[in-house]
């Protein structure tokens, strides 16, 4: 890990992170007491069985699920605090996190490169300014020559670069991946780990994958297990050579 | 910032060209009732110019010639003419009947027959234009049609027992009901609505010859002037009046009214006796008919924002999930909605441009209808996309991550 700067106040860093759904006799406690800190221009995978928490791990860490408690730090910035959270997730979700689905998900009535500039747009910037910089990060996922393509006439893997260019046009601290490789042959697999990988380093961007996926995850150098809710830090075997 | 609804709708033009035309003729009917109603208030108010006429008199009581059967003495006129402030003053005969081409049964036609003192020019009843031919200028067996009878110049019709030639036409010539006007000489209207036919003619006299009022022993001219009496044809519907430039027409109908005990209507009068009492329920039906067609045309737009919207429940979770504004959101399905009102306005009023002119009555389309018809389909598209704005506020964006 020479390469990544592990500066405090970097990246995405949870602790003792709680959540239960409902209340009473039916309360479910899916998350009991979660710690992940992932630096900036890291990429590490997060496994776990089905009902473990996985999925209600990454909505909390993106935001769209308030956790019960504990406390996470997003980019130097407090999140949550044991009941306290940032007023504005909605903003946080825009400028500061970005997603990557197992299905891209792009939205089918823009064409490339606006699917791409929407988030910028979104946040105010100029439609020239925001498309330049969608234009360059294609470029920079070799997908530049799809630019004005809709999504429906990409193959699967092109739609999940376009997805990952989305994810990183606002420069987001941290990237929330869902099992971003399902779909995909090994090769292209790993093809979009590499890719996370590069742009995790190049813009300096915490990358969290979760997945079940047996072809991608001996590439991670750590890996988060959880397990009826709570998570455990392992080393991985893998390292990417690029 | 691009228009989220402006992409979606050309990414699936076809679904909503669709339906923006479905709508279009909704509305186009719509605009057409609207046109039907204001061709019922034009037609009134030609009507009442065709008359050429400032004052109507009629029976005592009565809202005639239009709205109730009115029945004067054919007499009376000239007593009216020598009141202060009347120009003119001209019998007129109004009856409904079938009028029919000789010898063409198939082109008979329900028609307005107006009974007038043929005369020249600005002569109160008679047709103010003609658009072929000439006016009437004998006593007997002329008439003057209007164009929408179908009857052709020089041909013969029939109204009850007579044959009239048609020496002219008119346009535009319609009773309140949108039959199209037949103008005759008056005796022979008049002959038509008050003359019995022969049987009647001697079941009366026979009937009249057995009352002992009237048959009395040794006074034998009594019964003669009964019968005679009888058999006169004294009666017209009304009395058209053109009154001296300057004369002020409230204060002639009042010596009218005063002097001669009959009903007298002015101008202003006689118009809202056609809209209050024949057109109301007309109006009612058609306002009756435009409610009914806009709640449906909610409905319609109601439904397929909905179903668009359902449609794009993933789009919507994912939209939320990066952050765009509940509002942004709301706006597009806002416009989306207005946007298809707006392609069904364009189709609407373009149909209901094409096919007015086909329509039996006079359908008047008011640009100012159009202007308010806008608001109501940009209102209606408004207040329908509502439903669908709150199904889509309350997607959840970690639906986007899934379970
Ligand atoms: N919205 C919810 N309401 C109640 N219980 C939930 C909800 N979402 C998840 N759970 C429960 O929380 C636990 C963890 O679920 P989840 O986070 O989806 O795990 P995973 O993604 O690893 O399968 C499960 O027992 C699940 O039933
Ligand atoms: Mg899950």
């Amino acid at each position: 890990m020479a390469d990544v700067e592990s500066t405090p106040g970097e990246g995405i860093h949870i602790e003792g992170l709680r959540k239960r759904y409902g209340r009473g006799e039916t309360a479910v406690d899916a998350l009991k007491g979660a710690d992940i800190a992932v630096a900036a221009g890291e990429v590490v995978g997060l496994v776990g069985p089905s009902g473990s928490g996985k999925s209600t791990l990454l909505k909390c860490l993106g935001a769209v699920t308030e956790p019960s408690g504990g406390r996470m730090t997003l980019g130097g910035r407090v999140i949550y605090d044991e009941g306290w959270r940032i007023p504005d997730l909605r903003a946080l979700r825009r400028d500061r996190i970005g997603f990557v689905f197992q299905a891209p998900h792009l939205i089918p009535f823009l064409n490339v490169t606006d699917n791409v500039a929407l988030l910028p747009m979104l946040a105010g910037h100029a439609n020239a300014d925001a498309r330049a910089r969608a234009r360059e990060l294609l470029e920079a996922l070799d997908v530049g020559h799809r630019a004005q393509a809709m999504p429906s006439q990409l193959s699967g893997g092109e739609q999940q670069r376009v997805a990952i260019a989305r994810a990183l046009v606002s420069r987001p601290p941290v990237i929330l991946a869902d099992e971003p490789t399902a779909p995909l042959d090994s090769e292209r697999a790993l093809g979009v780990i590499g890719i996370l990988n590069r742009m995790a380093r190049e813009y300096r961007t915490a990358v969290i994958v979760v997945t079940h996926d047996e072809k991608i995850i001996p590439t991670f150098e750590r890996i988060y297990h959880i397990r009826d809710g709570r998570t455990h830090e392992e080393l991985g075997e893998g390292r990417m050579s690029t | 910032m691009i228009s989220l609804a402006g992409r979606d709708i050309l990414h699936g033009w076809g679904k909503y060209v669709f339906t923006g035309m479905g709508l279009g003729l909704l509305i186009g009917v719509t605009l057409s009732m609207a046109g039907i109603y204001r061709g019922m208030v034009d037609d009134a108010a030609v009507l009442l110019d065709n008359s050429g006429a400032d004052l109507w008199v009629v029976q005592q009581d009565t809202l005639g010639p239009y709205a109730e059967p009115s029945s004067l003495y054919d007499d009376l006129y000239r007593g009216i003419l020598t009141l202060p402030g009347v120009a003119q003053a001209a019998n007129v005969t109004y009856l409904t009947m079938q009028v029919r081409p000789a010898g063409d049964a198939a082109r008979e036609r329900r028609a307005m027959v107006v009974g007038v003192v043929p005369g020249g020019f600005g002569e109160p009843g008679q047709p103010r234009f003609l658009v072929a031919g000439r006016r009437l200028t004998r006593g007997h067996y002329e008439a003057v049609a209007d164009l929408s009878t179908g009857f052709r110049l020089g041909e013969q019709v029939r109204i009850r027992r007579h044959l009239y030639r048609v020496v002219g036409l008119t346009r535009r010539n319609v009773s309140s009901g949108g039959d199209p006007m037949v103008f005759i000489p008056l005796k022979d209207a008049q002959e038509a609505q008050f003359l019995k036919d022969n049987d009647a003619i001697i079941q009366q006299r026979h009937r009249t010859a057995v009352n002992p009022l009237f048959n009395r022993p040794g006074q034998p001219e009594v019964l003669e002037a009964v019968l005679a009496a009888q058999t006169q044809s004294t009666s017209v519907n009304a009395v058209l009046v053109r009154l001296d430039a300057g004369a002020d027409p409230d204060r002639v109908a009042a010596d009218i009214r005063r002097w001669k005990r009959l009903g007298v209507y002015t101008r202003a009068e006689m118009n809202e006796i056609l809209q209050a009492k024949l057109i109301a329920t007309s109006a009612r039906q058609i306002f009756m008919f435009l409610v009914i067609l806009s709640l449906v045309s909610a409905a319609i737009v109601a439904f397929i924002i909905y179903t668009l919207t359902l449609g794009k429940i993933r789009e919507i979770a994912i939209l939320k999930l990066i952050g765009t504004r509940n509002r942004t959101i709301a706006a597009m399905i806002l416009q989306q909605a207005i946007g298809l009102g707006l392609i069904g306005f364009v189709v609407g009023k373009t149909a209901a441009t094409f096919w007015a002119p086909v329509f039996p009555k006079y359908v008047l389309l008011l640009p100012s209808d159009a202007a308010r018809g806008l608001l109501v389909v940009v209102l209606i598209c408004a207040l329908a996309s509502l439903f669908a704005i709150r199904t889509a506020l309350r997607v959840d964006p970690a639906e986007a991550i899934g379970g």
